[in-house]
């Protein structure tokens, strides 16, 4: 049983640091299923189970949390900044931000300042996790 | 008070396995391989430094009880044990290469800061590793 779990646990840690590292590219369920080696649907379900949120809310808050990171430290424009963490669209990325972080990217941008703190901690440590409520149970 | 770190700790799932990554990958040498009977006593250390070592530990009864081995080892493969340990080196670009073509996983790519240009790794079970080539002196963040 233990066995088991770490070889899944390692194999979800996998696709997750995928994610943080590819993240301006068009990642996909499938994509992401064959990295971890499993069924597109057994990869939602675990990968739930075992880091709290779906592989779709963890890009998307990854992906905003590298554009709160640009907007920051940043003069590059929000439709540069919007293809930089891999949305295609500005209306979808502004509306997403604006969902997850509170306020719409240019005010972020107004009210931000850097943070002088190595990288990594930045991106494990700024990514928005408050619940999104309105994601419904199970949904990619 | 105290002078130095002389040793640190890294929670291992397999020493052998261990032993693959951290000196067959990363290049660090055995500095202590023993069989204490109870356990078996295995440090590495970075070749030219030999002040600090890094001991290679795996969970397990009756140090730590097996129920509680095991939530270690299932906190680990998840990527839960945090900042593991930080590396220097005098060129990211070149150790990078090198240890992509040796199948180490990232976590990040070569990725320029104030404080100077690192990559992150994970080592076979789970522990984050950062190595860094650091900045001459500090430099503001670069305006893109």
């Amino acid at each position: 049983m233990g066995r088991a779990v770490e070889e899944i646990n390692r194999r979800m840690l996998r696709a997750r640091d995928a994610m943080d590292r590819t993240f301006a590219e068009p990642l996909d369920v499938p994509s992401l299923a064959r990295i971890a080696c499993v069924s597109q649907a057994h990869f939602i379900r675990t990968f739930r189970a075992t880091f709290g949120e779906t592989p779709h809310r963890y890009l998307q808050r990854r992906r905003v949390e590298r554009a709160m990171f640009l907007l920051r430290e940043t003069h590059r424009s929000l439709t540069d900044i919007c293809m930089d963490v891999g949305f295609t669209s500005l209306g979808t990325f502004s509306r997403t931000f604006r969902d997850i972080v509170g306020v719409p990217p240019s005010a972020y941008r107004r009210r931000g300042a850097p943070i002088a703190a190595p990288t990594c901690f930045v991106m494990a440590w700024t990514r928005p996790a408050v619940l999104d409520k309105r994601e419904p149970a199970g949904r990619t | 008070m105290l002078n130095a770190i002389n040793i640190s700790h890294i929670w291992v799932l397999d020493q052998d396995q261990a032993l693959d990554f951290y000196v067959g990958k990363l290049g660090l040498e055995v500095s202590n391989d023993m069989d204490l009977g109870f356990m078996r006593w295995l440090t590495v250390r970075v070749p030219g430094d030999p002040t600090r070592d890094i001991l290679l530990e795996k969970p397990g009864p009756p140090a730590v009880d097996e129920a509680s081995a095991q939530q270690v080892r299932e906190l680990i493969t998840k990527g839960a044990s945090g900042f593991t340990v930080g590396f220097t080196t005098s060129d990211c670009q070149k150790t990078y290469e090198t240890l992509k073509a040796r199948g180490v996983e990232f976590t990040q790519e070569p990725t320029e800061h104030f404080y100077g240009t690192d990559v992150g790794i994970r080592d076979p079970f789970g522990n984050h590793i950062r190595i860094v080539q650091l900045a001459a002196r500090p430099v503001p963040t670069p305006a893109g």
